[in-house]
Order: structure tokens, then C-alpha cells, then sequence
């Protein structure tokens, strides 16, 4: 290391590592991951959200949780805002789960026609 | 791609119960579920609630986990992680005191709700053998802008402004110490950080150098900077080998990436550092006996003055400062000396670790701004006194402090509060003591020490304290007499008066503190003979109550040296007191209170 400038771009590269332990984000994506979330196919969905999220600079943190009990609709994704104002994402894939992240994380907007309400409309 | 990070406390507290075998089956576990690549372990440095470990933070679910086994690390991996059940069982809970409700959310736990860390801010966060972790947490950077925006007086300055003082023991102002050196004609200057924590109980510059080493080396080279020294000393006990090994780590990964060694940041400051192991002993902590040690002489301290920043380490203008106080400067250059200077009372800024011990539910560290009341740290952090017992008397400052009462309490808790009480802040042990502690035992205990840890060189600490000491346990077995009081109280002035270095000065302090506060417990022991709390042995005598013996023959049964006797269902037991060890087994299984202790 040669400068300040050195190590402050280290510092950048750095900050990745230790960004789960930070918590303060303005977002918290759950996913389901009971035996019934498994089976549905809620892995391939969280490691979507997380790899998305490893990519893009998105504020929100990605967590786990077990069964919600609409087991018929897993996966299910729920994104809590700051407020603790809950929206429930039903038989979400990997596609969709990115779409949510991108819109709704991202821009603030609820991806309306994949929540729970939509569907049992 | 990882989502989870687990932090594992490898602290010595939690490492002493296996913490290093849950790391391993965590591991095994996460490749037997696939989840290797998603789920890391991490070792970092002590969370504080010692008595609760092992401990663990998963994150970003914010989960802790306490009292962790190696058995559980599968189910924690098969629930938790696989599944996303968190494992109630051994999450970390506290009792909201209003609703009656268990609390899981780690910030309105009452330990940490009070605290606040800086000096331990990375403790239990980073790993403290990966740099690159502590840089993530603007490591190095306070050193960056230390060397390219500020002249060393100008470093001087801040650290004056911030009103830091000594966190060893004295109290001294960094700054001003800093300054001290830094006037010194140019030359060879040397920067020391005593890491030679050797108070009974005190275990927080140990939690500081295990779990963010980097912090102390990053202030050295900064206080390297500000007095124009090149080299520095860490000056250790042996004894501290987790310490002493993250240490080193942290040295040769700061030396490869050119935070130490010749020009830093391509700034032109030269700065290298060495570790030095003491063999534990406690004068060494004196400043003048740890230079003596550092250069190879018999661990002995010499008169002041010349101080050490005239006259220190091989003869050279020398600062010597504690690691917490290290621990303090980085954040203090990178955030301003006014942030630091908003944070506790008017004289005393900042904040204070302490190691809460003794008797006291939350056993481990704390760290509190300045102001804090006794009675916050006792009761709303630590809990209280475990079993239902009464609080007796705090114990601060270790061997060269005093005790404190229930009427102190409410006392903020700084630097100059605690001396006005008869006490001090000392390195910040605070060991708790409840009615069942004789207080003539615990100014024993502390002088006890003392006899063994002075080094001998004056008379007045290496006679007076064990002529103390003699007098003491002569208190504790039944020789005493009231005359003894007058004696223990005059050779202790004499030897504050007249003994060579702190130590010595401060030695009498435990003894003529519990004097002035438990004057009744000392005429109990001189006068009656009597130990009113029931713990010096040679005092007390155990028998049995005929009228209210049952004679079960449980007491006899549970008598290790066959000190009582009796028929069952027949006669009363009696104990004979000559051959009675006084080991209290009868009463602890007497189920009528029959046993009675006088």
C-alpha cells in the first residue's frame, strides 16, 4: 500500500465482507424456508434475492424465516419497509424475485400483481 | 454466494468453554447440509456477556445465541440456517420489566441497551485476524489522516481537546503526556502500550487486544507521529497467549500491506513495532518497572522524576499508555476531539470498560460513558446480585482501590467522583460483593496479593504489607484485638507516606477503605471474635439444635471427615468440634435447619 487512496479502495473492496453484520437498511426480504418453502422451491429463490443483491447495491438485507403458514402458496417473500409494513410475495421463482428487487427495493414501487392480495383475487 | 455470517466469540472467556470445537462442528454441519457456501463462520473478538458464553451472532438476522454446546451446532445448522427457525432455546432473552414479556431484539436487551462502545467497538464484530475486516470498519484511516492533513502538534491538539485521560489507572491526560515527549529535543523516542493488565478480575485490555488488535497498533503509530518516535513497544504477559498470538498476526499482516514499517503510506513516517512478554508480574504495570523489564533489568521501578517522556526506554523520551486508552485515539482523530469531548462528565470524557465479576448475574464487560451511576452498571447492566442476596459494597480499582457502598450508588461514575469516595477508577475491575462476604477477608485477599507482588526493593512496601498482612489473617483466625486496628490503620498511612513507586503508595487503600466503611466488621473480628458474615473459618462453629434434629443421619452421611454422631431415629447428632473442618456440608443438606452456624 502506497497512499491514502490505496487504502481507502481497499476499504471499498473490504466493506463487502462485513456489510451483513451492518445492519440499517431500509429493507428486510424474508424467505420462507420451512420444509414446505424447500420443497416449493424457495432455495433457488433465496439464492437468487442474495446473488441479485451480492451484484446490485441494493438497501435491504436478506433473511430467512420458517413456515408462515400458507404452505399452498410458497414460495412466499415478504418485504418488511422501515415502518415494519409488510408485503407478502406468493409463489415467487427466481425470475420474479428479482423483479422484486429491482422494483420494489430499488424504486419503491410493490410489484402488485405477484402479492398475495392479487392472487387470491 | 454467502447470506449468513456467523460470528463466533473466540475470546479467552468463551474459548476456555469450547468455542473453538462449535466452530469446527459448525463447519462439519454446514458441509453435511450443503450450505458451505452460503453460511460463513467467523472467530471475533469478546462480546462482553461472559458470563453467558459460549455466544454467537448470526447475521443479518440479528440472532445470539448463549451457552452454546458443540452438540448444538447441528440443530442450529439444520433449524436455523436450513430452515430459518431460529433455536429459541439458546436465543439470548432478557424480560421486559413492564410487560413481563421475553425480549429477543439484542438492542433493548438491558446489558447492551446502556452501553456504549467505542474502545470495544469492533470487539465481537470483525475478525481480528483478517486487516482487511478492520479496514472495512475504517481501520488505518484515523493513521491516513493523522500523516497527510495534520502536523503532530496539531495531533497533540486533538487528543488535548478531547479531554482523553489515562485509562490505566492515574488518570493522567494523554495529551498532555503526548506534548510532554514530543518537547524532548529530536532523537530517538520510543512509544509504549501497557498491555500489562495485572488487577485480580480485570480482563478488558486482554478483550480489547484479542478482539481488535489493530486498533492499538493503528494509535501507536499515530502517537508515534504526534511525539516524532519511529519505534514502539507492546509490553504483555505471557499469560495471555490468545492476546499475545492475534497480536502478532496483526503485525506481520500490518507490516505486508505497509501500515507499519518504513513510509507509511508513502507519507515518509517510519514507524515498527515489537512485542515485549512480561512474565506476569504486577509491578511491572508501574511504568518505571515495565521499562526495566523492556530492557532486560529486573522488573523494578525507579524513582521519578526524570518521567519516562524525559527520561524512559533506554534512556529515551518515552509515552507509555494503557490499551484502552490506545484503543480510544484512532476514533478520536477520525471523528474530532469535540465528538469525544460530548461524551461523558465534565473532567472525565468518554467512556470507561469495566469488568463487572464477583457477585453479580451478567459476569463480563462493559463499557459505559462516563457519568454512568454504580447503580446503573450494578443492576440495570449487570443484574444484581444472583440468588436474592443484598448488596454489600463494589469493589473498584483492584488492589489499589476501595470499596463502595449502597449509599454510593447513585454517584455518577468518573475519574475524580470515585477518588472523592475513598476509591478509584483503577484499570477497572469492579468486582461485586454481597452479604455474604466478610469484608476483613476481601482487604485480606487484596493485601494477600500484594505481599506476593511487591517486588521488595522498599521497605516500606516489602515489611509494612506483609506485617499488614500478618495482622489481618490474625483478624480472620481469632488472634485479634482491638489494639490491632490502631496498628493496621498507622502502618497503613506510614506506608502510603513512604513506599518507593504507585503500587506501594496505593497498597494500604483496600484495608483502610473497608476500615471507614465496615469499622463494625473489624471490631466484630478484634474484639468478639465474631465473623458477622459467616466466612472466615477459624471464627465459626457449627452445631446441631437437639430440639430441632430429626435424626435422618443426613447430616453424618454428607460429614466428609465423620465429624458428627448420632443414632438414626434414636438420638439427636452432635458434631464434634475438634474435628470439624467447617466445611458448611451439614448444613446445606440439613432439611429441617437444625445445623446452625455462629
Amino acid at each position: 500500500m502506497k497512499s491514502l487512496e490505496d487504502l481507502k479502495k481497499m476499504r471499498e473492496e473490504a466493506k463487502k465482507r462485513v456489510e451483513l453484520r451492518e445492519g440499517g437498511k431500509d429493507y428486510r426480504v424474508v424467505v420462507g424456508m420451512a420444509t414446505c418453502g424447500i420443497a416449493a422451491g424457495a432455495r433457488p429463490v433465496l439464492n437468487a434475492l442474495v446473488e441479485e443483491t451480492a451484484r446490485g447495491d441494493y438497501n435491504c438485507t436478506i433473511t430467512q424465516t420458517g413456515c408462515i403458514g400458507m404452505c399452498t402458496l410458497e414460495p412466499i417473500v415478504e418485504v418488511y419497509d422501515k415502518n415494519g409494513d409488510k408485503t407478502t410475495y406468493c409463489h415467487v421463482n427466481p425470475e420474479k424475485a428479482v423483479e422484486i428487487l429491482r422494483q420494489h427495493i430499488k424504486k419503491g414501487e410493490i410489484v402488485t400483481q405477484y402479492t398475495v392480495a392479487a392472487y387470491q383475487k | 454466494m454467502e447470506r449468513l455470517q456467523v460470528l463466533v466469540c473466540a475470546g479467552t472467556g468463551c474459548s476456555s468453554s469450547n468455542s473453538a470445537e462449535i466452530v469446527t462442528r459448525l463447519n462439519e454441519a454446514l458441509v453435511k447440509y450443503g450450505l458451505e457456501k452460503e453460511v460463513k463462520v467467523i472467530k471475533t473478538g469478546c462480546f462482553g456477556l461472559c458470563q453467558k458464553g459460549p455466544i454467537m451472532a448470526i447475521h443479518p438476522d440479528k440472532v445470539f445465541y448463549c451457552h452454546v454446546k458443540p452438540e448444538d451446532a447441528e440443530e442450529i445448522v439444520a433449524e436455523h440456517f436450513l430452515k430459518g427457525r431460529p433455536v429459541r432455546r439458546l436465543e439470548l432473552t432478557d424480560i421486559d420489566e413492564a410487560t413481563k414479556e421475553k425480549i429477543f431484539d439484542i438492542d433493548q436487551i438491558r446489558f447492551y441497551a446502556k452501553q456504549k462502545r467505542i474502545a470495544l467497538q469492533n470487539c465481537g464484530v470483525i475478525n481480528p485476524e483478517e486487516i482487511a475486516e478492520y479496514i472495512a470498519k475504517d481501520g488505518y484511516l484515523a493513521l491516513g489522516k493523522a500523516l497527510t492533513e495534520m502536523t503532530p502538534q496539531q495531533v497533540i491538539d486533538e487528543i488535548k481537546k478531547s479531554g482523553l485521560r489515562g485509562r490505566g489507572g492515574g488518570g493522567f491526560s494523554t495529551g498532555v503526556k503526548w506534548q510532554f515527549a514530543a518537547d524532548q529535543p529530536k532523537g530517538d523516542k520510543y512509544v509504549i502500550c501497557n498491555a500489562d493488565e495485572g488487577d485480580p478480575g480485570a480482563f478488558m485490555d486482554r478483550s480489547i487486544l484479542e478482539g481488535d488488535p489493530h486498533a492499538v497498533l493503528e494509535a501507536m503509530a499515530i502517537a508515534g507521529y504526534a511525539i516524532g518516535a519511529n519505534h514502539g513497544y507492546i509490553y504483555i504477559r505471557a499469560e495471555y497467549p490468545i492476546a499475545v498470538e492475534r497480536l502478532q498476526i496483526a503485525i506481520n499482516q500490518a507490516k505486508e500491506l505497509g501500515l507499519l514499517g518504513e513510509n507509511i503510506l508513502g507519507c515518509g513516517f517510519d514507524f515498527d513495532l515489537e512485542i515485549r512478554l512480561g512474565a506476569g508480574a504486577f509491578v511491572c504495570g508501574e511504568e518505571t518497572a515495565l521499562i526495566q523489564s523492556i530492557e532486560g533489568k529486573r522488573g523494578m521501578p525507579v524513582p521519578k522524576p526524570p518521567f519516562p517522556a524525559v527520561s524512559g526506554v533506554w534512556g529515551k523520551p518515552t509515552i507509555i499508555n494503557n490499551v484502552e486508552t490506545l484503543a480510544n485515539v484512532a476514533q478520536i482523530i477520525l471523528k474530532g476531539s469535540d465528538w469525544f469531548a460530548a461524551i461523558g462528565t465534565e473532567k472525565s470524557k468518554g467512556t470507561k470498560v469495566f469488568a463487572l465479576g464477583g457477585k453479580i448475574v451478567n459476569t463480563g464487560l462493559v463499557e459505559i460513558p462516563m457519568g454512568t451511576t454504580l447503580r446503573e452498571v450494578i443492576y440495570e447492566i449487570g443484574g444484581g446480585c444472583p440468588n436474592g442476596k443484598n448488596f454489600k459494597a463494589v469493589q473498584t480499582g483492584g488492589p489499589s482501590g476501595g470499596c463502595l457502598t449502597e449509599e454510593h450508588l447513585d454517584t455518577p461514575i468518573d475519574f475524580d467522583n470515585l477518588v472523592a469516595l475513598g476509591s478509584m477508577m483503577g484499570s477497572g475491575g469492579m468486582i461485586v460483593l454481597d452479604e455474604d462476604n466478610c469484608m476483613v477477608d476481601v482487604a485480606r485477599f487484596y493485601m494477600d496479593f500484594i505481599v506476593d507482588e511487591s517486588c521488595g526493593k522498599c521497605s516500606p512496601c516489602r515489611i509494612g504489607t506483609k506485617r499488614m498482612l500478618e495482622i489481618l489473617t490474625d483478624l480472620c483466625e481469632g488472634r485479634g484485638t482491638m489494639d490491632m486496628l490502631d496498628e493496621l490503620e498507622d502502618l497503613a498511612y506510614k506506608i502510603k507516606d513512604t513506599a518507593l513507586c504507585g503500587l506501594g503508595q496505593t497498597a494500604p487503600n483496600p484495608v483502610l477503605s473497608t476500615m471507614r466503611l465496615f469499622r463494625e466488621e473489624y471490631i466484630a473480628h478484634a474484639r468478639d471474635h465474631r465473623c458477622p458474615a459467616g466466612v472466615c473459618k477459624k471464627l465459626l462453629t457449627y452445631s446441631i439444635d437437639p430440639d430441632k434434629c430429626r435424626k435422618c443421619s443426613l447430616c453424618a452421611r454428607n460429614c466428609p471427615v465423620e465429624a458428627i454422631h448420632g443414632v438414626v431415629g434414636q438420638q439427636p447428632y452432635v458434631i464434634d468440634t475438634a474435628k470439624c473442618i467447617k466445611c458448611g456440608a451439614c448444613i446445606s443438606n440439613c432439611r429441617f435447619g437444625a445445623v446452625e452456624r455462629k
